[in-house]
């Protein structure tokens, strides 16, 4: 199987280059009108099906890879160092992107998978798809040269094959783990399909804006994944690493997140091209910046550049990324020089205060927010550049310079989509922001009476203060998107009678963009709120002995038993605990402690109460070796199912967002024929 | 007159919540375990495990135990926050500290930050000043770009744009 996954490898490999090769030169004769002996068009079509080809052949090549894993052939290095026999079967899935050559085939396969779905609906636009394909098609290449020369996930052992593998690594024997990287690489690598797109616009100079409609549609679906697949890293580090957090801005995460900004700050600025024809320049380079960002996250994660968490899958093909992406750079430069005269902007902005001005903020903000990560991210590297030493960039410099930022842009969330396009007068400014101003200060009060306080133990508490500031910007936020909604089916529910639900029903149905956009700001003010529980967070830590109690907040747990476990994979301790709520039991928890017998590394496994309110927390963090009595620290946590739901509301408006809208001629079809008043200004919501 | 007493009302506004938000920020810890719980989230445990020193959960850590009695000795003895995390870089080496010391080279590490955002800023306004002077909706350029876009170009272009389609999102 190891020839034949090679085999395969190599196959894509020539296939991806004809592919880039033969797509290029098609186009090139296509551009410049040069008669051929064959049609330049046909050759396309062959450099499209090489482009198809090449997806079977990676795919040949992962399923040879996934049937090593379940065949137990440790002849195979990468098998023998990620897996084992007795490792339970979705983890033998896991295997697959446990390790640097793994993960580096799934994002070949995933970039044939995407690439594949593009040539098929090249009908679309053949040329603009044309352009696309051989772009995919050149960087497909570059991760499968990297694949047959620098990290070959086929490599033989040399020696006696042992009767067992060396096991997967602990910390990803875990549920989510089955399902968060592939989330994340099909957040990355799908954004490759929108910087094709938007390169191989740029390189044939496409009139008009469509290929942005086409190009906006992926993105959507590759924020999603890359959202998804960051929210999972989050519950995976809560669930699992045992410290009570979920985000402890480790270059790895700070890596997933950067894309993700530029990402979020495209689908944003992109409407005003599609609405105004402006910021052309800006979107294409928001787009190519996010796509390096994507392999400058890979490069921070394999390159060992600097120190993470995620140190389970470095290497030395940093420096093929680092050629990789000057290259990619170049090619974007180079184009945008050439092309910048396509790039004209059609309209200007009227006013400080209007929608145009808050996109640009929201970009200003989000782009700011991406450089301070980037910054903070390689700051160590230049510090031991510079001074000869590292010095570490945590928690503390994150929240001084990023926290404030990020309430920022939840103050622009509320305020964005409050101002009318072009200009704004103080009246249209007063009468929407009565409501959100109210939301806020009482909000306030209800912090302050609830008893959240910045100044406590006679110290101002920082993370209680920007606690207080993000519930009331969530009020806020909260409210002003809600009354507009509302005012919109308002306006339906007076001219068709409707009831409110059915008015809200349509007024979503006609304009799907922008009031599943709503209910994506909807979930983040929910994720936000929160975010900002953990500024209340509180913990205790002890030695339990059998009966004895510890309290955390409203609830009190006590020790009523302690035992062991063993299977063929992990021998486990784990305490039971009986947990009381006003002097009555209400649940029991058993948190526990792994050994995986493979690789002897030990790992915890949280047992999490959740409620709307708090997570109780629990986590068996050993034996005294003195005592042999079980230490438990407990957490209560308020707030961070919020989080988690927040995510579920998030995915629902961006499947909304991603509905077509129904026409005018539809939508008015659903009308009652009685009401003849026109109402395209309501449903499109005064926009 | 009621324009400049209102505007006047507003900057002392501005000015008294500019001044509290300075006196909260300018607060120092008073007690102990506040002090504690606050300095050991900004020291790290050294130990390898990249943690906060106030987070680092392991049971048997080699140094988490011994620098927390070390910061509880230090509190005790009444030197000064400073005083406290200059004595733990020079013990452990500047990788101890959480976030970078705001001195020589390391200070550019907070100063970039706000440096990159207040330029943009500007930049940003200056931009939304410029194309505002330029006057009428449809003479728009951007930086660097002298062109302008004629009529028939600008209703070639509405043209495509209705013809694909574009629902015009928010």
């Amino acid at each position: 199987m190891a020839a034949f996954g090679s085999f395969c490898l190599l196959i894509a490999l020539a296939l991806a280059a004809y592919n880039l090769l033969a797509g290029a030169l098609a186009l090139r004769l296509i551009a410049t009108g040069q008669a051929t002996r064959i049609s330049p068009e046909r050759l396309a079509d062959t450099a499209r099906r090489a482009g198809i080809a090449g997806f079977v052949a990676v795919s040949g090549a992962a399923f040879a890879l996934i049937w090593s894993v379940f065949t137990n052939d440790f002849s195979i290095t990468y098998i023998l160092e990620h897996s084992n026999r007795a490792l339970p079967i979705p983890y033998k899935f896991a295997a697959l992107w446990s390790g640097q050559e793994g993960s580096l085939l799934l994002w070949a396969w995933l970039l044939g998978t995407y690439g594949f779905v593009l040539r098929l609906r090249h009908k679309t636009d053949v040329k603009l798809y044309a352009y696309a394909g051989t772009i995919l098609a050149g960087i497909q290449v570059f991760f499968l040269a990297v694949l047959v020369w620098a990290a070959p996930p086929f490599a033989l052992l040399k020696g006696a094959i042992p009767d067992d593998g060396n096991g997967l690594n602990p910390l990803l024997q875990y549920p989510e783990m089955v399902i968060h990287p592939p989330m994340l690489y099909l957040g990355y690598v799908g954004f490759s399909v929108p910087f094709a797109f938007a390169l191989g616009a740029l390189m044939m100079r496409y009139p008009g804006e469509k290929w942005i409609k086409i190009t906006r549609t992926w993105t959507m679906v590759t924020w999603l994944f890359l959202t998804c697949g960051i929210f999972l890293g989050m519950h995976w580090a809560y669930a699992v690493l045992g410290w009570g957090g979920y985000w402890g801005w480790d270059p790895v995460e700070n890596a997933s997140f950067m894309p993700w900004l530029t990402g979020t700050a495209f689908l944003h600025s992109v409407m005003m091209q599609e609405r105004k024809g402006m910021m052309k320049s800006w979107n294409v380079w928001l787009i190519f910046a996010t796509f390096l960002l994507t392999l400058l996250g890979t490069l921070l994660t394999r390159a060992g550049l600097v120190s993470s968490v995620h140190a389970f899958a470095q290497s030395s093909i940093g420096t093929w990324f680092v050629v990789f992406m000057c290259i990619v750079l170049a090619v974007c430069i180079f184009t945008y020089v050439l092309q910048r005269s396509h790039l004209q902007t059609e309209h200007q902005l009227e006013s400080l205060v209007s929608r145009e001005s808050s996109f640009l903020f929201n970009n200003l903000m989000l782009l700011t927010a991406c450089f301070v990560i980037l910054w903070g991210t390689l700051f160590p590297v230049l510090s031991e550049y510079v001074e000869g030493s590292k010095v570490t960039v945590g928690a503390p410099f994150y929240n001084a310079v990023a926290v404030p930022i990020g309430l920022f842009l939840l103050f622009l969330t509320g305020v964005g989509p409050l101002l009318p396009w072009r200009s704004t007068s103080l009246k249209a400014i007063k009468r929407n922001f009565v409501l959100p101003t109210i939301a806020l200060w009482a909000a306030v009060i209800v912090c302050f009476v609830a008893g959240a306080n910045p100044w406590t133990g006679g110290a101002f508490d920082q993370g209680h203060f920007y606690a207080i500031v993000a519930f009331a910007l969530s009020a806020a936020v909260f409210t002003a998107i809600v009354a507009e909604c509302l005012r919109g089916a308002a306006v339906i529910m007076r001219q068709t009678g409707r009831n409110l639900f059915a008015a809200l029903w349509l007024l979503t149905r006609r304009n799907t963009r922008r009031y599943g956009g709503y209910l994506v700001h909807i979930g983040v003010v929910i994720v936000v709120v929160g975010l900002a529980g953990a500024a209340f967070n509180k913990n205790v830590e002890s030695e339990m002995g059998l009966h004895s109690r510890i309290s955390v907040g409203p609830y009190t747990l006590e020790q009523v038993g302690a035992s062991q476990d063993s299977n063929l994979n992990y021998d486990s301790d784990y305490a039971l605990l009986d947990v009381y709520k006003g002097g009555k039991k209400v649940f029991q928890l058993a948190p526990e402690k792994r050994v995986y017998l493979v690789s002897s590394q030990p790992q915890t496994m949280v047992a999490i109460h959740s409620t709307p309110e708090w997570d109780l927390y629990v986590v068996y963090e050993g034996q005294n070796p003195d005592t042999g009595q079980p230490i438990i620290k407990a957490f209560l946590n308020p707030l961070v199912g919020w989080i988690w739901f927040g995510l579920a509301v998030i995915v629902a408006g961006t499947f909304i967002a991603l509905v077509p809208s129904l026409t005018p001629a539809t939508a008015a079809l659903r009308i009652p024929a009685t009401r003849t008043t026109p109402i395209e200004p309501a449903l499109k919501g005064g926009a | 007159m009621a324009t400049p007493l209102r505007f006047a009302f507003w900057m002392r506004a501005v000015e008294a919540s500019v001044l509290a938000v300075a006196i909260c920020f300018s607060l120092g810890a008073t007690d102990a375990s506040a002090r504690f719980n606050n300095l050991g989230h900004r020291l790290m445990c050294t130990c390898g495990c990249a943690q906060l020193l106030g987070e680092c959960n392991h049971v048997g850590c080699p140094e988490s135990g011994r620098e927390r009695n070390e910061l509880t000795a230090a509190i005790a003895s009444g030197l000064s926050d400073q005083q406290i995390l200059d004595g733990f870089a020079a013990k452990y080496g500047a990788t101890v500290l959480a976030a970078p010391p705001t001195k020589g080279f390391d200070l550019v590490a907070w100063i970039a930050p706000f440096a990159v955002f207040a330029a943009a800023l500007l930049g940003t306004i200056l931009l939304i000043r410029r194309w505002g002077g330029l006057g009428g909706k449809n003479k728009a350029t951007i930086a660097g770009e002298a062109s302008v876009l004629d009529p028939a170009e600008q209703a070639r272009m509405e043209r495509i744009r209705r013809e694909t389609g574009s629902d015009g999102g928010f």
